[in-house]
């Protein structure tokens, strides 16, 4: 008994044909500005965060608190 | 930038429309070593400003002042992409290799520069936001554009540019200029000129080859090291007077620094008695190292100095 065995299917190719498919070493690269940006940005929060609580309180000390 | 140029020079690593540059690549755009030596003497500016800064915003002013440096340097490498590629010490850089488009360091430093000077102005004060933005602007516009390509003064003039990190400093302390800024602004300001004309002395052909008119290829080698001599004098007798002069510094600063600057004269000195045939030049390339060591010790006793004066404060 033969069983008819279907050619496998291709793997859907996301990238289209005139695309450009990156190298691992242009993935390696591209990882690294990811990475770097990640980086940035979250340094970006923490020197935001970090000036405004040190401004908000040395406008407190200044105006005692705001309670008075 | 034409990849094809660089792809004929063999040092291409970039295909057409595939950004190359890795992190590490758009970190030198920003010229680090350049931004330790402006972050160094801003550093300074602060320490021995008169004064009390929150030392949290101190940091961010540093952080600032260094984004600000890092800015000129991506508009530097962007507008001076074409001679870079032509010079030894300059064709490694991320554009002339071929990791990066010009355009990429353009877009990278405006951003940079507006980012810096507004929140130096918002967290600090808008004295020393309009000093980086000054600063940002003579380098790129005055020296980069200008000054680089047409005069052999380029560097005596430009060098404004890196002498105004440390009245940036004070000036966030301080929120003015003042007399004892100026001196420092005036000590980097006379280094500039003998730093790098020992430089381009030995580097003249490369600087002949991309068309920059330093010194040593327009007035020759022994005007040059006459020069060189005559701002070390002057250089060395301003860096240990006029700080102890203007009582931001003590005598022995006076002392250290009058002996520094003895051993300055005497290898400007040496670069002087050089002969013409002296191919090498040791000892231009001795006054280059030497000269670094030498304002980062000026610097770092004014440091010291300073730091001392306001924890006794």
């Amino acid at each position: 008994m033969n069983a008819i065995v279907e050619p496998p299917k291709a793997a859907p190719d996301i990238v289209p044909e005139d695309g450009i498919r990156l190298t691992p070493e242009e993935l390696k690269r591209r990882r690294s500005r990811s990475v770097a940006i990640a980086l940035a940005l979250g340094a970006l929060v923490l020197l935001f965060y970090i000036v405004t609580i040190v401004k908000i309180g040395g406008n407190l000390l200044q105006d005692g608190g705001g309670l008075m | 930038m034409a990849y094809s140029d660089v792809h004929k020079s063999g040092r291409a690593v970039a295909r057409e429309g595939v950004n190359m540059g890795s992190a590490r690549d758009y970190i030198a755009l920003l010229k680090p070593r350049v931004m330790s030596l402006v972050v160094f003497t801003a550093l300074v500016g602060i320490a021995v400003a008169p004064g009390h800064i929150n030392p949290v915003l101190g940091a961010a002013a540093l952080i600032a002042i260094a984004v600000g440096a890092g800015a000129a340097g991506a508009l530097n490498m962007w507008f001076d992409s074409d001679i870079d590629r032509l010079m030894r010490r300059t064709a490694p850089r991320p554009i002339p290799a071929g990791r990066l488009e010009p355009g990429d360091a353009l877009g990278l430093g405006l951003v940079l520069a507006v980012a810096s000077v507004t929140f130096l102005g918002l967290v600090i004060n808008w004295v020393a936001a309009g000093l980086l933005a000054f600063t940002i602007f003579f380098y790129v516009v005055i020296y980069t554009m200008w000054l680089k390509r047409s005069t052999s003064q380029n560097i005596v003039i430009g060098g404004a540019a890196g002498a105004l990190p440390p009245v940036i400093g004070w000036a966030a302390v301080t929120g003015t200029v003042s007399i004892e800024s100026l001196a420092l602004f005036l000590i980097i300001f006379l280094w500039t000129p003998p730093h790098f004309w020992a430089l381009s002395l030995y580097r003249s052909d490369d600087y002949a080859r991309a068309g920059v008119p330093m010194l040593p290829v327009v007035s020759g080698a022994a005007a040059t090291k006459r020069q060189i001599l005559i701002y070390a004098v002057v250089l060395a007798v301003v860096a240990a007077t006029l700080p102890p002069l203007l009582h931001f510094a003590t005598a022995a600063y006076g002392v250290i620094a009058g002996a520094l600057g003895v051993l300055f004269i005497w290898l400007a000195w040496q670069v002087y008695r050089m002969p013409e045939s002296d191919t090498e030049m040791k000892p231009a390339r001795r006054l280059f190292a030497y000269s670094m060591l030498y304002l980062f010790l000026l610097f770092a006793i004014l440091l010291v100095e300073g730091g001392f004066r306001g924890w006794m404060a």
